[in-house]
Order: C-alpha cells, then structure tokens, then sequence
C-alpha cells in the first residue's frame, strides 16, 4: 500500500519533448514507473524512449488510459498545461516547473475546486511510492520499502531525510515533495489525512520551511486527534532573515508570521518529535517510532 | 520586487486612487520646486524600500517653501535606520514633497493573497498609520479580512461585510478605492497593494496617504512597465549579480560562504552553522543542475563579499551525479582566484569518485564525510580552533 500512487498508476509526460522531460522519462521508466504517453502540442505522433506523444492531454489519455501526469512545462505555460490535464479528467497531477506567477495558481485553484483532481506542486520534486512508482525528479535509489511517509516542501533537502532514513533501516512507504510555492493545491494536511487512511504508512516525517502556516495546521491536525500515528519535524529557515525571500517563492517570514521558531513550538507542543540540526533528521524520526513503542516494526 | 512610494502613488492615480498633490525630488531644489506648486502645509518622506519611515525621522512636515528647502537638505543624504533595514541602514537619495492635508480619521485597507485559501484577500482595520503587525498582536479583533477567489472578484458585499464589521459607514467612494486596489492588484500581478493609512479628510473625502506596492518575482515578465521602476540603488549588489547569473542568493552577513544545491537544503546548511554558534554568510542555491559554469559564478558570488574567510559546499547529488559536480567544482576553482579555504561535503549518487577528484585535483579544497563535519570544520575555523 501507498498513498496517491502505486504500481498500477498510469502516466503520462506533459512536456516529454523538452529535455529535462526527457531526461526524467527516462529516470521514471527506469524505477518502474509505467509511463504510457507523452503530450507536445504538435508533436503528436512522434516517439520518445519508445513513449508514444499525443497533441493534446485528452487524446493521450483517451489512448492510453492514463490517470497520473507529470508536467515539465515552462512557468509561462505551465499554468495552460495544467489546467489542460484537470479538465481531462486526470485523478492526480504533478507540477514540477518552478516559477509559475500566482495569480495563475489562483486560477488554477478555481478550477480545481469542485473536481476531483489531486494536484502536487508546482515547484516540486514529485513523489515516489518506493518500489512502485515514481513521479518526478526524486532520485530513486535513496528510497528503501517501509512504513514511513514522507512530507516535504523542498527537493534536495526530501532526499537528504530519505537517505538518512534509510541509511537506519527506516524504510518509508510514499515520499511527498508538496513544493516551495505559496499558493498549491496540496499541503501538509491533505497528505496526513492520507497517511491517515494508509494501513502501511505508520509514522510519518514532515520537512517544512518558513513561511505560511502549512506546518502550524498540520500541527492542529496532530494535536486534535485527526493525526493519530507518530509524527517527527524538521523545520528549515531558523537563520532566515524577515521579508526575504529564501530561494522558494513561498519562503518568506512575513513579520512575525511563519518563523521556523513558531513552527517548531507548533509541531513540538502538538507531540511531534522535532529535529534540532539538518543531521538529526532521521534521528527524530527513528525517536518518534521508539516512543511509540513500534520501531521494530518500522525496520 | 518592491517600488517606491511615489511610485505606487503614480499606479494608484491611474487606477483613481486619490493619493493628493504631491512630486518626487533628488535635490533640495527639486523640491521646492515642487514645493512651489502645492499648497502648504507640507509633508516630506525619505523615499526608501522600508516601513516604519516616520520613527526613524524620514517623514516631516514642513509649514513654509523654506522649511521644505530645510528639510529635504537635511533629509537628502541621510542613512535612515528602521526596523527593516537593519542596522546598516538605508541611503535616501530621493525624497517625496506633497500637501499635508487635514485629517479626520486613519484607516488600514491591504490586498494581499491567503496562501492556505487560495484566495485573494482584503484586509481592513481601522487602527490606520500604525504597523498592522502590531495590532494584530495586540488587537485581532480590529483587523477584518475578507477572502474572495479570483474568479469572483471583489463584489460589492464583499465591501459591506468588511466594512460593517469595522463599524465604518458604506459610502461610494470608499468602496471604489477598495475596487480599484482589487483591479490594480491582479492586472500588474501584485503581491501587496496597501494604504497605511487610508485617510478620511476633515471635507468628507478619502485619500491615500501612503502608497505600497510589492510585485511577484515570478509574474515580471508580462509587465515590462514595472520591471523599469525597479531601483537599482535598493538591490543589494551581491543579490543583483547573482541574479544576472540565473542563481539564488541572499546575504546575510557572516563570515562562512555558503554554495548548497537546493534551497531548503541551502537554508538547512546556514542553520547547521548557525546552531554549532557561527554566522554564515550567504544563502546560496546553486541550482540542481550544478554545472562548472554555474559553480565557478557561484564562487565569484560568494568571493565578492569581503567578509566571507571559508566556503562550506553542500551538495546532494540525486540526478545529477557527485562526481559530476566535483569535476564542475575542480575547473571552476581553476578559473577563478580563490582566497578563502573551501569545504566540501558530497552525499547521494557517487560520492566516493566525487571525494577522489577533489582530493585528486591538488587544490585547496578539504572534502568531508558527513554535514556535521563540514559545519564544525568551518566554524572552529572562523573562531580560530583550526588552521586550514
């Protein structure tokens, strides 16, 4: 089990004719990822690693019979392509690019309400049900099968907390990047409501960052109950000065307004097992499953 | 991107924001000249990117032609420090005069956006001409924000709830300003339209007593006009160059240079030096891809600022391989003039061939097995526990 996708998830590649598309098909399809199409608009027809490219989302999945697309589409057409995938029925879609205007995702938003489209992104590394499926730009051997989830709104920094998992024997179930943009259609909670449900995912690791109060919600989630497994944090930022912006779009502390100090103190007074440094990441989590009584059953 | 206030004054009047009479000046001359034009009592305001302006003695009133000319030669030149700018402080090269006009009432009206909502988002109190921060930590209740999607738009009982909530009586005109930031606000892209305060004049009218306007980074490239009101003198020379180069970076002003790819990983790595009690420099994202191009003006980057004594590199090779971006690391170094000792710590995919060219290469670089290690190397050595 998993959340959002699994072995059976068919994809398709928006933008598959670009390079970093390319490059990551070919990533995809080497973790087992079943990529069943590509969309470009006018290159329909054409191949790519053996992938078949449709002009048009629609066709593609009318053809393919795809549920999941992944998109690495430029910012300045990202928000068309994404919009393309919900109003063709897509269950779940994946926003890579970074530096879509937000008053786009404003639209977007709109959009999406009232569908049943799940959206992660943009600004994203993608997610990896590990040794089922992969959907983005994770690299795949840093992942080992278990039963921790994953949350995290940056890249490098998801990699860094599953191969230090990993590197314990903590295995982890599905590994979410949620993104670093201010406006997405994803957060923190909607992946807990989640792994709430999922029967393999017993503990989960939420990486947040200054900025918003993604993490100060999760936190509620945590502390009223709707989380009920065990719960380590790492929160990045505590050096980041106020009003600037710290590379992501969404990482800014506005005032006093989403301190990596009042994350913490959210999540910790919630029962959250906090990490300190960068490097005691996996430590945290490993704590949170040994207080819980249920590491062994985690390694 | 941030504008300053003369020029959010300039926006708002093309949206029929009534912000009073008033004109920009970079000389004492210029403002009286400007002076001249409008009616005294007036007000003069240091024109930088920064709140809290008045405290640190960038707004005054001025009664005659020749008190402007007083002012603005005392004001033009000056390092004003507020609580924004840090304790550097900022240069006011350009100053606006304007009417001071009678006030009545101060309000706060913002347009911003509600990032959990996914909503756009008026904001009202009126607690105007103080910091809205403040009152929303003494006064919650006195801060009404109303949230509407993009779709709907500002409607008008958005307005009534919001200003009934206030206590505020409805009036036309009132509500036209609040339309009109609303319209202002999604056709250039804002991030931030807000009247601090909004002033309610002893003859009935409204009017925009200060103007502030921030724009998304991201939504630049559809508004040329905008991007030409951007002020060079306001943008950090470092952060400038950097981003001429396509990289993220933000000082912060220590002595330990930062070159991380990733940005959460980038911010993660400052508070790794921060906690083992040193200060780092910069945050820098090198970006995933890392290539010998971008390391070596990462370098330069980081190099330019005077203060930086040891470079910490933190790289995780996930895609792109460790030993590929050590390689990118060896020509960069080759290329540039290097006075600072640098460490290097590679994680993910081969790290260990990564770790051999680096220590292959002859050049001053020390590679380290773990992030810890690379932090507390460069902290004892800028507390003077190792030599390098």
């Amino acid at each position: 089990m998993s959340i959002l996708i699994n072995s059976e998830t068919r994809v398709i590649v928006q933008g598959i004719t670009g390079s970093q598309g390319k490059l990551h098909t070919e990533k995809m399809l080497e973790y087992g990822t079943r990529i069943v199409g590509g969309v470009t608009p006018g290159k329909g027809g054409q191949e790519v690693l053996g992938v078949p490219v449709f002009d048009t989302v629609r066709e593609a999945r009318e053809k393919t019979g795809a549920d999941a697309s992944v998109v690495f589409v430029p910012p300045r057409f990202a928000a068309d392509s994404v919009i393309e995938a919900v109003s063709a029925g897509m269950k779940l879609v994946v926003c890579i690019t970074e530096g879509i205007p937000v008053l786009d995702m404003l639209k977007i938003r709109d959009i999406i309400r009232g569908t049943d489209t799940v959206l992660i992104g943009p600004n994203c590394p993608g997610l990896t049900s590990v040794d089922q499926c992969k959907i983005g730009i994770m690299p795949g051997y840093i992942h080992k099968k278990g039963h921790v989830g994953v949350i995290s709104k940056s890249g490098t920094l998801t990699y860094e907390s599953a191969a230090q998992l990993t590197a314990l024997g903590i295995g982890q179930s599905t590994c979410v990047g949620i993104g670093g943009d201010p406006v997405k259609c994803f957060s923190f909670t909607d992946a807990l409501r989640l792994f709430e449900q999922d029967e393999d995912t017993y503990g989960v690791l939420i990486v947040g960052e200054i900025g918003g109060d993604e993490e100060e919600r999760a936190a509620e989630m945590i502390s009223c109950g709707t989380f009920s497994k065990p719960v380590a944090a790492f929160i990045s930022g505590a050096t980041a000065p106020s009003g600037k912006r710290m590379g992501h779009a969404g990482a800014i502390i506005s005032g006093n307004a989403g301190t990596a100090e009042g994350k913490k103190k959210a999540l910790r007074e919630a029962g959250a097992t906090v990490a300190e440094t960068p490097d005691q990441i996996g430590a945290a989590m490993k704590q949170a499953l040994e207080k819980a009584g249920i590491l062994d059953k985690c390694i | 991107m941030n504008i300053h206030e003369y020029q959010a004054r300039e926006l708002f009047e093309r949206y029929g924001i009534p912000v009073g009479r008033g004109a920009a000046a970079m000389s004492a001359k210029e403002a009286v000249k400007a002076a001249e034009g409008l009616k005294a009592p007036y007000i003069i305001k240091a024109q930088i990117h920064s709140g809290g302006r008045g405290k640190a003695g960038g707004v005054k009133l001025a009664s005659s032609i020749r008190e402007v000319e007083e002012v603005a030669s005392r004001m033009l030149g000056m390092t004003l420090v507020t609580r924004q700018t840090g304790p550097a402080g900022k240069k006011v090269s350009k100053i606006l005069v304007a009417e001071a006009a009678a006030i009545r009432e101060e309000y706060y009206f913002a347009v911003s956006v509600d990032r959990a909502a996914g909503q756009l988002v008026l904001i009202g109190s009126r607690e105007g001409g103080v910091e809205i921060e403040e009152v929303s930590r003494t006064n919650p209740e006195k801060i009404v924000k109303v949230a509407f999607s993009l779709q709907e738009g500002l409607k008008d009982y958005h307005i009534r709830y919001a200003l009934d909530s206030l206590g505020l009586e409805y009036s036309k005109a009132l509500a036209d300003i609040l339309a009109a930031m609303v319209q202002l606000f999604i056709e250039k892209d804002c991030s931030l339209v807000e009247i601090n305060p909004l002033a309610l004049l002893e003859d009935g009218s409204y009017l925009a007593a200060d103007a502030k306007i921030n724009f998304d980074d991201n939504a630049l490239y559809r508004h040329p006009d905008i991007e030409e009101m951007r002020d060079p003198a306001e943008e950090n020379e470092f952060e400038m160059k950097a981003k001429q180069n396509g990289l993220s970076y933000v000082s912060i002003g220590g002595d330990i240079g930062c070159m991380v790819n990733g940005a959460g990983l980038a911010m993660a790595t400052m508070d790794m030096i921060h906690y083992l009690g040193a200060r780092p420099a910069n945050f820098l994202d090198v970006g995933g891809t890392a290539t010998a191009e971008r390391v070596a003006r990462a370098f330069e980057i980081i190099l330019s600022d005077p203060q930086v004594r040891i470079i910490m590199v933190n790289i995780f090779g996930g895609i792109v391989r460790c030993d590929a971006i050590a390689q990118g690391i060896v020509e960069a170094v080759k290329t540039i003039e290097l006075r600072t000792p640098v460490v290097v710590r590679f994680e993910g995919t081969n790290m260990d061939a990564a770790r051999e060219i680096i220590a292959g290469s002859g050049l001053q670089i020390v590679s380290v097995n773990s992030l810890y290690e690379a932090a507390k190397y460069c902290v004892d050595y800028v507390r003077g526990g190792v030599s390098a």
